[in-house]
């Protein structure tokens, strides 16, 4: 549940990275966890598998600090993309401020790509609230693979992005373009947030 | 000097930084001297100060053509004075000012340099405030930083409303370049536009100064300009290089700095965005504020700590301002001076303003109560006026039953006005929840034409017959408006069926009242008509006291009993001579001679052996013999003096 509370001054948003089975979440927030000082590292929470699927959700609790004298804090989960977990993904999704959708740059990938899609749609849907309102970016990943195995960004934007969000192609595992698509969807959180109403808890 | 006509409203680009002083200034051109007054708009130069200047000018003019409106700079306005003064022509000068319905001044920053011109402004300020006259100034900074500015004017300038232009911003100055090329004829490249607005000048001269360079410059050149081109004929620089789209697969990044790198943008985005409420607030606190709308809502939510809905917020405050604009449109159409109502102006008063516009249009708002001023304390009885007053208080007494009508007759100046308006003011503080219209007869006259002529003569007609007390003065007036008079006889007879009072003035008696139709005129003396007389000379003592308290001015009892002596038919003569009296007074001394008066009265200073020596001759015992102090002049002045006392 994000918020930005003027009186004790904290501003805590959630974030949720969504996107097919095996398209890289989890090794996006392992990456960013990895890069965090040891000195602001909570303790990261990952339920998985045996065969390092997500079973249940990854949680990753990041202290910024103080921002303009506001206690920032970003919650950032993954959802289990496998298709019979959709209860999971619908609870995850509750009182998210921002989801990035981490869409599989392979070939092959691109109608479970676009089942997830849907499927991110409907369960916005499902919580009351409005997609086009809502903060969202895509990140294109596994741009590492061999072209002849993945599609280019201008080619999944074709596919994905009918909506003309922000794109970002990455390779998670090692870390390209993981910040980036974070910076992303935190500035379109913030803006959201400062433009009160939609999805702002008052207290 | 004469406006340029390219300033207008319609070629003022307006953006964040002007839009405040933009909705204020059409509001002035709209109604000028009744919103904000003065008007003060301050800024650098070269941000369309003059622009909003003359563009008040021209829009004040479209819509009242008969408007006297002068546009002038300091300078000019200074010189102006200065010739005046050289050829002696100063009252001129001030009255021609004085005259001017919406008087523009620009630069007045120049106010510095001139010391005695601030004393002028302030007066002239003064003196149009006073009237209901518009100014407006412009200068290059708040009136408050102006060196050496007299702390008064600087209040005065202060009091209206104070509001600055700042420089544009990028989108402004985008749709400044977009018009001004568009003005120019030129079809510029929207990229080039673009990089244009991007070298960030703030003034909007220097802008156009570009514009006029990349015209000159197209003109010259074979090929089309380019925002290159532009870039390197304008700073000299080179082009900015493009910024390259990371294309996959990305380089694998990595160092410790990349968690830094994305607290730093974090830190920036919050500091742009989570307090950037407060400013969009803050921005419709003051757009509505320059329309004249009160913002208390507004600012209960800056005051708060929570983030509001502020697209609701506003959104709602926007239409709630909407319907208070249509309803005062609909009240304006059945009563002008209704649709002022402070209701009108107020979002939190949504509601009383829905059920005020209700109650006009059902004729329920009351008619012209009486003055508060004129009452029976501030009225000076005599001899001449003693029965109409012991009249008066029994109408007040008994009202509808006694004496209906109650007519009072007497020559201009007697005091029937007062009177009236003291009948009315006494029958209101009987009875507090009443209505009592008190009015002139010319009022009555002009509602019922602007009635006629709009089609609601039912709605008017109720608006009195729901009165319970109706005086009309100077129902001579009348004379020959039949129409009028209908109305008034079937308005008269719903009155006196009910026994509801009525009150009437005239310069006459009814029987002497030409043109008022004879069922009026009959009517109206079967009540009690009292008649006036002029004041005499104890009564004007009396006057001359009182006005004289009023003023604040002391004085010997032989100074009001010199000027009581004065030939005067009237309470307003008295009051004209006590008012010549007091102009002469220096206004260090706090009381008033015989001298001063007799110098400002008659012209010439005492001459007291004459003076004597004429009284001299005045027979003793001539009091006696005619029986009337009012019949003997008790101090004569030589003829000459007198002559010339006449022919004034």
């Amino acid at each position: 549940m994000s918020l930005v509370n003027f009186t004790t001054r904290e501003i805590t948003c959630k974030i949720v990275y969504y996107g097919p089975g095996r398209s890289g979440k989890t090794t996006n927030l392992q990456y960013v966890y990895s890069q965090v000082p040891s000195d602001r590292k909570g303790q990261m929470v990952s339920l998985a598998t045996q065969t390092d699927r997500t079973l249940f959700f990854d949680f990753l609790p990041l202290d910024l600090g103080t921002i303009s004298g506001f206690t920032t804090k970003f919650q950032l989960y993954t959802v289990p993309g496998q298709v019979y977990y959709n209860a999971t993904r619908k609870l995850v999704l509750q009182g998210a401020d921002g989801v990035v959708f981490v869409a599989d740059s392979q070939l092959r990938q691109l109608d479970e790509n676009m089942e997830s899609l849907q499927n991110l749609h409907a369960n916005i849907l499902e919580h009351g609230l409005d997609i086009r309102t809502m903060p969202l970016v895509i990140q294109f990943n596994k741009q590492d693979l061999p072209p002849e195995l993945i599609l280019t960004p201008p080619e999944l934007d074709d596919a994905l992005n009918f909506r003309g969000l922000q794109t970002f192609p990455a390779d998670a595992l090692h870390g390209a373009g993981v910040f980036e698509t974070l910076k992303g969807i935190a500035a379109g959180v913030l803006r959201k947030l400062s433009e009160g109403g939609g999805g702002v808890r008052r207290l | 000097m004469d406006l340029n006509p390219r300033f207008r409203f319609e070629t003022f680009v307006v953006g964040a930084g002007n839009q405040t002083a933009a909705a204020a200034a059409r509001s002035v051109a709209e109604s000028p001297g009744t919103t904000y007054n003065p008007l003060c708009i301050y800024g650098k130069s070269g941000l369309g100060k003059t622009h909003l200047l003359q563009a008040i000018g021209f829009l004040a003019l479209e819509r009242q053509p008969s408007l006297r409106t002068e546009y002038l700079t300091l300078e000019e306005f200074v010189e102006r004075y200065n010739a005046s003064v050289a050829a002696g022509q100063l009252d001129a000068f001030r009255r021609s000012a004085q005259e001017t319905d919406l008087l523009l001044l620009d630069d007045v920053q120049f106010l510095a340099e001139h010391l005695e011109m601030q004393a002028e402004l302030l007066r002239l300020s003064e003196a149009m405030q006073a009237v209901g006259r518009q100014v407006v100034l412009a200068s290059d900074r708040p009136p408050g930083e102006i060196g050496e500015l007299d702390e008064r004017l600087v209040t005065r300038l202060s009091g209206g409303l104070l509001v600055d232009v700042a420089a544009p911003d990028f989108e402004t100055r985008l749709a400044i370049l977009r018009r001004k090329a568009e003005e120019r004829g030129t079809l510029l490249p929207p990229a080039v536009l673009k990089t244009v607005a991007g070298i960030g000048s703030a003034n909007v001269r220097e802008l156009i100064g570009m514009i006029n360079r990349l015209i000159a410059y197209q003109g010259v050149s074979d090929g089309p300009i380019t925002p290159e081109s532009a870039r390197m004929l304008l700073t000299g620089e080179p082009p900015e290089k493009e910024p390259v789209v990371v294309v996959a697969p990305p380089a694998a990044p990595g160092g410790p700095d990349e968690f830094s790198s994305f607290l730093s943008a974090v830190s920036t985005t919050v500091a742009q965005t989570v307090e950037a409420w407060r400013s969009r607030v803050g921005e419709a606190v003051l757009r509505w504020q320059g329309e004249g709308y009160r913002t208390h809502r507004l600012e209960q939510l800056l005051m708060g700590d929570d983030i509001p809905d502020v697209a609701s917020e506003l959104g709602r405050f926007g239409a709630e301002v909407d319907e208070l604009k249509r309803l005062a449109e609909e009240v304006a159409a059945f009563d002008a001076a209704a649709a002022g109502h402070a209701c009108f102006r107020d979002p939190d008063a949504l509601e009383e303003a829905r059920a005020y516009a209700e109650r006009v249009k059902e004729g329920v708002t009351p008619p012209p109560p009486p003055s508060r001023g004129l009452d029976f304390a501030g009225y000076v009885e005599g001899a001449g006026n003693e029965g109409a007053v012991r009249a008066a208080q029994a109408v007040c007494a008994d009202p509808g039953r006694r004496f209906n009508p109650f007519f009072i007759a007497g020559p201009s100046g007697t005091g029937k006005t007062h009177l009236l308006h003291a009948v009315g003011n006494a029958l209101l503080a009987a009875r507090p929840g009443g209505t009592v219209a008190c009015l002139s007869a010319q009022v009555y006259m002009d509602e019922l034409v602007a009635a006629l002529d709009a089609g609601r003569i039912e709605w008017w007609r109720r608006r009195y017959r729901r009165a319970d007390v109706l005086l009309l003065d100077d129902i001579q007036l009348l004379a020959g408006r039949e129409r009028t008079q209908e109305e008034l006889f079937n308005l008269f007879n719903a009155f006196t069926d009910e026994g509801r009072q009525l009150g009437f003035t005239a310069d006459r008696t009814p029987g002497q009242l030409a043109g008022i139709a004879p069922r009026l005129t009959t009517r109206f003396e079967a009540g009690l008509v009292v008649e006036l007389t002029a004041p005499d000379r104890p009564m004007r003592a009396e006057m001359v006291r009182r006005l004289l308290v009023a003023r604040g001015v002391g004085a010997e009892e032989d100074v009001v009993q010199y000027i009581a002596a004065r030939p005067a038919d009237s309470a307003r003569a008295v009051q004209g001579l006590v008012n010549r009296a007091l102009s002469r007074m220096d206004p260090a001394s706090e009381s008033l001679t015989v001298e001063t008066a007799r110098l400002a009265v008659e012209g010439r200073p005492p001459r007291p052996s004459q003076a004597q020596a004429i009284s001299a001759t005045v027979p003793a015992g001539l009091d006696a013999a005619l029986g009337s102090r009012e019949k003997v002049v008790w101090d004569w002045p030589n003829v000459g003096d007198r002559l010339v006392e006449e022919l004034r």
